[in-house]
């Protein structure tokens, strides 16, 4: 069969027997899980972050490290697909909880995220001058609002770059979570694949819109990036 | 209005702070000096409790603020703190430096208001949040014409010189309304060129009658603005003087050699 031949066929499955409908899905859901992933990661990312680098001579903030070092262990020790597997097939009906395939992949890539994001919170969090906590305590504010306020945006400016590259590898991760049978992209260009017999096209395709998606996200890094960095140039 | 009884810190087994009793009464410009290691740095640092104090007590109107159970941010809003490396926030321009700190606490008092108005009959009046923000605009205003940055308003710390930087941060803790202002040797990290408009503003905040706590290597500064002059020696005060009998009458072995090097 020739390369336009395949093209054809491709084209008939995806327009004539409406394919798109499915491709529109999958990139939906493909967003959908790499973006509630990544805010999840932030939210969570940061918290722990915090804890890891609170003053360690009182007791609780040891428990809660404890904690944390545990909760990132287990989340980097354990590859995603492992863990959208326990999710979804053990730990949620072992509780008796019953949940559409997509939710749990959001929560389990929020909950992965935020193990990678700590780190890289963390290492932002110390990149800030010590200067800049003790400058806030030093007009009254708590260490949480001086966290809030002061730190972590120059913390976030500090490792934007970093967080991007985490989205993006979210973004290319949402290819597993058809284990559990969410349709997100390889699900759509799956089922056009195998309904004309013919990968070729239909995963190329594929490969295309995540590059595509890819460069779009470095783009608006890059715009952010800049936008943060005002405060950093002499005007 | 601090009151520093047996003042003790240290640092793992290194003890920085041996025992250090003083009174600082309102309108005093306290001038601690000494040679470095000496532990002026961490006893003004144990004076807005930055450092923990490992034994002692800090009296500061009637509170004693080394006690860990006390809410050490409502006392530190009435203790200025102006450091080495200015510590001015980067992410904030230079009038929200000055308006930060004053806009949360006031809205976080206002918060406070509210809530006890709820079950109160007496009603308190209570500023609405745009109130306060206009308020503490104001304020950074007046206080930036003060230091004669007032064109320097919106723009970021990055932008301006150490001296200009220093004297923001001077004014961004004078913005709280602080009852006594603590300087850890802010001077040191300047141009030479820019020590002296640093110094300008700290005279006329003296002449203004603030209570002043300051770590300084300017003996200049000491002679002429200080009212007690603190010498300070492996971690306890080994002369405490008025400026005159300090420099011109030392009585301490330790103290002559150390003006002897600083004042040739």
């Amino acid at each position: 069969m020739n390369f336009e031949a395949k093209i054809d066929k491709f084209i008939n499955i995806l327009i004539e027997q409406n394919g798109y409908v499915k491709v529109v899905e999958g990139l939906e859901n493909t967003l959908k899980i790499a973006i509630v992933g990544l805010v999840i990661g932030i939210v969570i990312g940061t918290l722990i972050a915090t804890v890891r680098v609170l003053p360690k001579y009182k007791v609780l903030p040891r428990i809660l490290n404890g904690i944390c070092s545990f909760y990132v262990a287990f989340f980097r020790g354990t590859p995603m697909v492992v863990q959208l597997l326990v999710f979804y097939y053990v730990a949620l009906p072992l509780m008796g909880i019953r949940l559409p395939s997509l939710t749990v992949a959001m929560a389990v890539f929020g909950l992965n995220s935020g193990a990678y994001i700590s780190e890289i919170m963390r290492s932002g969090i110390q990149s800030v001058d010590y200067g800049q906590m003790e400058g806030g305590r030093s007009v009254g504010l708590s260490f949480s609002t001086t966290m809030l306020k002061i730190v972590i945006p120059q913390a976030v400016k500090n490792i934007l770059p970093t967080l991007g590259n985490e989205f993006i590898v979210l973004i290319k991760e949402t290819s597993i979570v058809s284990f559990i049978g969410a349709a997100d992209l390889y699900v759509a260009f799956n089922y056009i694949g195998s309904n004309s017999y013919e990968f070729m096209v239909p995963y190329l395709t594929m490969a295309l819109i995540y590059i595509v998606l890819v460069c779009i996200i470095s783009l608006l890094v890059k715009i952010m990036e800049r936008s943060l960095h005002k405060s950093d140039r002499r005007n | 209005m601090i009151d520093v009884i047996n003042l003790r810190k240290s640092f793992g087994k290194v003890d920085v702070l041996k025992g250090i009793d003083i009174k600082i009464n309102k309108g005093d410009v306290v001038v601690v000096i000494g040679p470095s290691g000496s532990g002026k740095s961490t006893f003004l640092r144990c004076l807005n409790c930055m450092e923990d104090p490992t034994d002692g007590n800090i009296i500061f109107n009637g509170v004693d603020i080394a006690d860990p159970k006390v809410d050490i941010n409502i006392h530190r809003r009435r203790i200025g703190m102006v450091f080495q490396h200015f510590n001015l926030f980067n992410n904030k321009t230079v009038i929200e430096n000055i308006m930060l700190s004053p806009v949360l606490c006031a809205k976080s008092d206002r918060r406070k208001a509210v809530r006890k108005n709820l079950f109160s009959k007496e009603k308190q009046p209570v500023k609405s949040v745009k109130e306060i923000k206009a308020e503490a605009r104001e304020n950074a205003m007046a206080l930036l014409k003060r230091i004669g940055l007032e064109d320097k308003a919106d723009v970021y710390p990055s932008t301006l010189s150490g001296g200009q930087k220093q004297r923001v941060a001077i004014v961004r803790s004078l913005a709280m309304n602080p009852d006594v202002i603590l300087f850890d040797e802010p001077t040191s990290a300047l141009d030479p060129e820019m020590v002296g408009e640093v110094l300008e503003v700290m005279k006329e905040l003296a002449k203004s009658g603030m209570t002043m706590v300051v770590v300084t290597h300017e003996m200049g500064f000491a002679k002429e603005v200080g009212s007690r002059i603190v010498f300070m020696d492996e971690g306890v005060i080994t002369e405490e003087n008025n400026p005159a009998d300090f420099f011109g009458n030392p009585q301490n072995a330790r103290l002559k050699e150390f003006l002897s090097k600083v004042l040739m």
